[in-house]
């Protein structure tokens, strides 16, 4: 990456230094979005944002933690995005809330998950326990087939 | 072309080839700026040695300015106009929109964005993108010892 390069070749290339001192969304591979302004970065996409916060996104509802100053190691860095001043940051519909009810939302949202998962997991014990009846009882009848075949036949 | 199939002969083993390109619009026409440098001064993430990959690194040079989707491997697909693209394959995307936009709220106001390559899981070229026979051409060479 020619992160030295001069000042036109720095807009060709994939150098993040284009978006120093910008306003950037980072996604990371944990899912996480991060929002900061860039402070400095190297050629494994390692970056500082200042001023960072978490954005916490649970269905219509979100919520911006604020974190500080963060070093984000670049195996960890998905994508990086420059927001765009002149548009909304999110859809208008959604509404801002504070930390502690994004918080009870995940958990919320995370129960239901746990739930909708473990009955998954039931209803599929179940089918194969039909299925199981299934087969026996018609080992059942063919073996009771070959008995009146067997009978007639004697 | 011919200026890609001159690459494919620059990193041996031991050598580093920083390539930094000549004008975007049009990338092999004119000569890029070639350094080479020997490992030990510094370097820590070494840039990839091999030469199929300079063949895609070239191939997407070719690509810059044209439209295409990247599809990441957390499932998220972004459709926007290449800007650039490094030896690692990170590519920067301008006038970006985000396939499932409901899906990915959080995506709605970036425009530009730079992706880190290790991530990307396909990208869809355009109709025009892929002259095969070129591409054909390259390979063989390249199996052949380049």
């Amino acid at each position: 990456m020619s992160s030295w390069a001069g000042p036109d070749e720095i807009f060709l290339s994939t150098s993040l230094a284009g978006f120093l001192d910008k306003k950037l969304i980072v996604l990371l591979r944990d899912g996480r979005k991060l929002l900061g302004t860039l402070c400095s970065f190297d050629q494994f996409a390692n970056v500082v944002l200042q001023g960072a916060c978490e954005r916490v996104i649970v269905g219509e509802l979100y919520c911006d933690v604020p974190l500080g100053l963060y070093v984000i190691r670049g195996e960890n860095v998905v994508l990086i995005g420059e927001l765009d001043r002149e548009k909304d940051e999110l859809p208008a519909h959604m509404t801002c809330v504070s930390e502690a009810e994004i918080r009870k939302a995940e958990k919320a949202e995370r129960e239901a998950r746990d739930l909708k998962g473990s009955m998954r997991k039931r209803m599929e014990r179940g089918q194969e326990a039909r299925a199981a009846l299934s087969l026996s009882s018609w080992a059942l009848k063919k073996a009771t087939c070959n008995l009146v075949e067997v009978v007639v036949w004697v | 072309m011919e200026e890609v199939l001159r690459w494919f002969c620059l990193p041996r083993s031991g050598c580093r080839a920083s390539i930094s390109g000549g004008p975007v619009s049009s990338p092999l026409l004119a000569p890029p700026l070639i350094s080479i440098s020997l490992p030990g001064e510094g370097e820590r993430r070494s840039p990839p040695s091999s030469c199929c990959f300079l063949l895609f690194f070239s191939y997407f040079k070719e690509l810059v300015g044209k439209e295409v989707t990247v599809e990441l491997k957390n499932d998220l697909a972004i459709r926007g106009t290449l800007h650039s693209v490094d030896q690692y394959l990170n590519i920067k995307l301008e006038n970006t929109r985000v396939v499932d936009q409901d899906k990915y709220p959080h995506m709605l106001s970036v425009r530009n964005c730079f992706i880190r390559g290790s991530v990307v899981r396909y990208v869809l070229l355009p109709q025009d993108g892929v002259d095969i026979d070129i591409l054909h051409d390259a390979t063989r060479r390249e199996a052949r010892g380049g």
